[in-house]
C-alpha cells in the first residue's frame, strides 16, 4: 500500500497548496474570500477524512463485487442516505435554491418533479432490480437477451447520462471554489477530477458510498440549520417570510405564484416525464440497488431516500425564499445578480444567517457534495465501460482481475473527461444541464429497462432498435432545442421548441420497442420470449439472486 | 432455474398470491402518484389563476400547501408500500423459498 500512501500524501498537498497561494495573491477579491480560514480548514478536514475512508475502503476492496457493489453489504438505511446523497447534488442544492431565489414558486414545481419519480421506482423497480442485477443496470436490461447489442446500447445511454451530469457537477464545483477561495476555475476543476479519481480507483463503491453518506448527513444538517435560522428570523411565520421576500422584490407578488414555468402544457408534461422516468434511468442511482444484500433492503432504501429527498426539497424551498428575504447588503450583489451568480443564493444566505464560520461549513459541504456525486457518476461511467463493454462484449472470458484493472483505467478516462467537459461548459445554467441528462435517461435507459422486466414479448431486436431510437432522438432533439441550439451554439431560433423533449422521445422509444418486438420472428426472438418466465420468477422471489459477499 | 422448478413455483398458491397482490398494489400506488403529479402540472398549465388564491394572511398562496402536500403524499405512499411488503410479501416469499429449496 505504499503507492497508495504516496498518492494520498500527494493529494493532500495538492488540496492544500493552492489555497495557501490563493489566500496570498487574490487582492481584487472581497476580503471574506481571501481570509475565510473556516471554509479552508473545514474543506481540508473533509478531504483528509474522505481520503482516509478511501484508504480504509481500499483494503476491503479486493473482488470485482467489492469494487462495483461494495460487496453487497450496505444496509437499507445507509443506502437510502447514499441514494439521497447522489440525488442531492450541487444542481439540487445550489440549482434549486437558486431557482427559488430567482423565480420563487416555480422552483418548488421543479423540485417536486425531481421527487415524484421515487415512489414509482419503489413500486415497480427497486426489488426487481435487486433480484435480477449484479453490478450495473445493463445486467438487468440484458438479462434474457443477446448480450452484446443490449450491453452496447445500455453503456452508451449510461455514459451519455453520466457525462452530462458530470458537466453540471464540475461546473458547479469550479464556480464554487472560484467564489469561495478565489481559486482559478480551471485549477479547481482539475483538483476535483484528481480527488475523485483517487476515491473511485482505490476505494471503489465502498469509498464512494461512505463519502456519499457522510456528505448527505452534513448537507441535511447544514440545510436544516439554514432553514431553521431563516424561520427564526421570520418569527417562524411563512406569512412574514413571503411578505419580506415580496417587499425585497419591490412588491412583486409573482414570486408567490407559478410564473409561466408551466405556461405551455406540452413543455410542462414533457419536463415531468423527463424528471420522473429519467430518475429511473440514472445509472449511478440504479447501481446503488446492487450494494444492498437483498430485495427487502433495496425497498427500504427507497423509502428512506424518498423521505430525505422530500425533506431536503422543502428545506431548499425555505432557503430560496430566505435568500430573497434576507440577502440585502450591497456586498452580496454584482449588479442585479448575486456575486458568483444566482446559484450562489444558498451560500450567501449561510453567511447572512450564520456568519463566516457557518459560511465556511456550508461551502465545505457544497464542495463535498460535488466530490461525492462526481465519484458516484465516475464509478457508474467506469462500470459501464469495464463491466458492460469490456467484460461482456470485448472479452467475455476476462478474469476478475482483468476486469477490475480495466475498471480503474476507465475511471481515469471518465475522470479526465469530467475535467475537460467541466472547463468546456463553464457558463451554462447547471440545473438545465441536469435536465438534459434526465431526458436521455428517460428515453434510452428507462424504456429498455422497464420493458425488459415487465413485458414478456420484448425481443432483443425490439429492445435494441427502440432503445437506440430513444437515445438518438433524445440527443438530436436536445441539440436542436433552445438550450443547445440557441444558447450554446448561437444558431438562432431553436428547431425543436422544447427544452425537455422527453414526451416525444420516450414515446418514440416505447413504440419502437413494441413494434420491432412484435414483428420479430427470428430464432433469437423465440429464445428471448422463452426466457421471460424464469426471469419473472427470479424478479418476484429473489430465488437465484446475487447474495452479499462474505467478509 | 430449470423447467421443473419453474413449473413448481408457478403452481404454488403462495407464488400466485404474491404476484397478484404485489402487482396490484404496485400499479394502484403508481397510478395514484401519477394522477396527483400530472393533475398538479395540468392544473398549473390550464388554470394558473387557481394558484393566485391566498389561503392564509395576505401572502401564503394555495400553491405552497399543495406543493408541500405532494411531497408528503409521495413519502407516505412509499411508507405504505414498504410496510405492506415487509409484513405480507416477505412472508409469502419466505414460504415459496421453503417449498422449493
Amino acid at each position: 500500500m505504499s503507492m497508495f500512501k504516496k498518492a494520498l500524501f500527494g493529494l493532500l498537498a495538492l488540496a492544500v497548496a493552492p489555497i495557501a497561494i490563493a489566500s496570498g495573491i487574490d487582492v481584487a477579491a472581497p476580503a471574506e474570500k481571501v481570509t475565510n480560514w473556516a471554509a479552508i480548514s473545514m474543506f481540508v478536514v473533509f478531504v483528509g477524512l474522505t481520503l482516509y475512508i478511501t484508504y480504509w475502503a481500499a483494503q476491503r476492496t479486493k473482488s470485482a463485487k467489492d469494487f462495483y457493489a461494495a460487496g453487497g453489504g450496505i444496509t437499507g438505511f445507509q443506502n437510502g442516505l447514499a441514494i439521497a446523497g447522489d440525488y442531492m447534488s450541487a444542481a439540487s442544492f445550489l440549482g434549486i435554491t437558486g431557482m427559488v431565489y430567482l423565480k420563487g414558486y416555480d422552483g418548488l414545481i421543479f423540485a417536486i418533479g425531481f421527487l415524484v419519480g421515487w415512489p414509482i421506482i419503489l413500486f415497480l423497480m427497486s426489488e426487481r432490480l435487486r433480484n435480477l442485477g449484479k453490478y450495473t443496470f445493463a445486467d438487468v436490461a440484458a438479462y434474457r437477451f443477446k448480450q452484446t447489442p443490449i450491453r452496447v446500447l445500455a453503456a452508451f445511454g449510461g455514459v451519455a447520462v453520466v457525462i452530462l451530469y458530470l458537466i453540471a457537477q464540475m461546473v458547479g464545483a469550479g464556480k464554487l471554489i472560484e467564489l469561495l477561495f478565489g481559486l482559478d476555475f480551471n485549477y479547481a476543476v482539475v483538483m476535483v477530477g484528481i480527488l475523485i479519481i483517487a476515491y473511485v480507483s482505490f476505494g471503489g463503491m465502498l469509498a464512494t458510498t461512505w463519502v456519499q453518506i457522510i456528505k448527505a448527513v452534513l448537507l441535511l444538517s447544514g440545510a436544516t440549520f439554514i432553514a431553521v435560522a431563516v424561520m427564526y428570523q421570520m418569527g417562524f411565520s411563512f406569512e412574514t417570510l413571503f411578505k419580506t421576500a415580496v417587499e425585497n422584490r419591490g412588491g412583486d407578488m409573482n414570486i408567490l405564484y407559478s410564473g409561466g414555468f408551466v405556461s405551455d402544457p406540452i413543455n410542462a408534461i414533457s419536463l415531468g416525464i423527463a424528471l420522473m422516468f429519467g430518475t429511473a434511468g440514472l445509472p449511478h442511482i440504479l447501481m446503488r440497488f446492487f450494494t444492498v444484500p437483498d430485495a427487502k433492503e433495496a425497498r427500504k432504501s427507497v423509502f428512506y431516500a424518498t423521505g430525505f429527498i422530500g425533506y431536503f426539497y422543502i428545506l431548499a424551498f425555505i432557503i430560496g425564499f430566505g435568500a430573497v428575504a434576507l440577502i440585502v447588503g450591497a456586498e452580496y450583489f454584482d449588479g442585479a445578480k448575486l456575486v458568483g451568480g444566482n446559484n450562489m443564493a444558498a451560500i450567501h444566505l449561510s453567511s447572512v444567517v450564520g456568519g463566516d464560520w457557518f459560511l465556511g461549513f456550508i461551502s465545505a459541504v457544497a464542495f463535498a457534495t460535488i466530490l461525492a456525486v462526481v465519484s458516484g457518476l465516475t464509478l457508474a461511467g467506469a462500470s459501464a465501460l469495464s463491466h458492460d463493454i469490456y467484460a461482456n462484449v470485448v472479452n467475455p472470458n476476462a478474469t476478475e482481475a482483468q476486469e477490475t484493472k480495466v475498471a480503474k483505467i476507465a475511471t481515469l478516462v471518465i475522470g479526465g473527461l469530467a475535467i475537460l467537459f467541466g472547463i468546456g461548459f463553464k457558463d451554462q445554467n447547471i440545473a438545465f444541464v441536469v435536465a438534459l441528462a434526465f431526458t436521455i435517461a428517460a428515453s434510452a435507459n428507462f424504456p429498455v429497462l422497464i420493458m425488459s422486466m415487465f413485458w414478456s414479448k420484448m425481443t432483443t431486436r425490439g429492445a435494441v432498435i427502440g432503445g437506440w431510437l430513444g437515445l438518438i432522438s433524445a440527443v438530436v432533439m436536445v441539440v436542436l432545442g433552445p438550450v443547445v441550439w440557441t444558447q450554446i451554439l448561437g444558431m438562432g431560433e431553436a428547431i425543436v421548441p422544447y427544452k425537455f423533449p422527453a414526451l416525444f422521445t420516450v414515446v418514440i422509444a416505447f413504440v419502437g420497442i413494441w413494434f420491432f418486438s412484435i414483428t420479430d420472428k427470428s430464432a433469437r426472438a423465440k429464445e428471448d420470449l422463452e426466457g421471460f418466465e424464469a426471469q419473472f420468477i427470479r424478479s418476484q422471489t429473489g430465488i437465484g439472486a446475487e447474495g452479499a459477499s462474505e467478509h | 432455474m430449470d423447467q421443473a422448478k419453474i413449473e413448481k413455483i408457478k403452481n404454488l398458491p403462495q407464488y400466485q398470491q404474491l404476484v397478484k397482490e404485489r402487482t396490484g398494489l404496485a400499479w394502484k400506488l403508481s397510478i395514484a402518484m401519477l394522477v396527483v403529479y400530472y393533475g398538479y402540472i395540468l392544473l398549473l398549465a390550464f388554470d394558473p389563476a387557481f394558484f393566485t388564491t391566498i389561503v392564509s394572511g395576505s401572502y401564503v398562496s394555495i400553491g405552497f400547501p399543495v406543493g408541500v402536500g405532494i411531497i408528503i403524499f409521495a413519502f407516505l405512499l412509499t411508507g405504505y408500500y414498504v410496510r405492506k411488503a415487509n409484513s405480507d410479501f416477505d412472508e409469502l416469499t419466505a414460504q415459496i423459498k421453503k417449498e422449493v429449496e
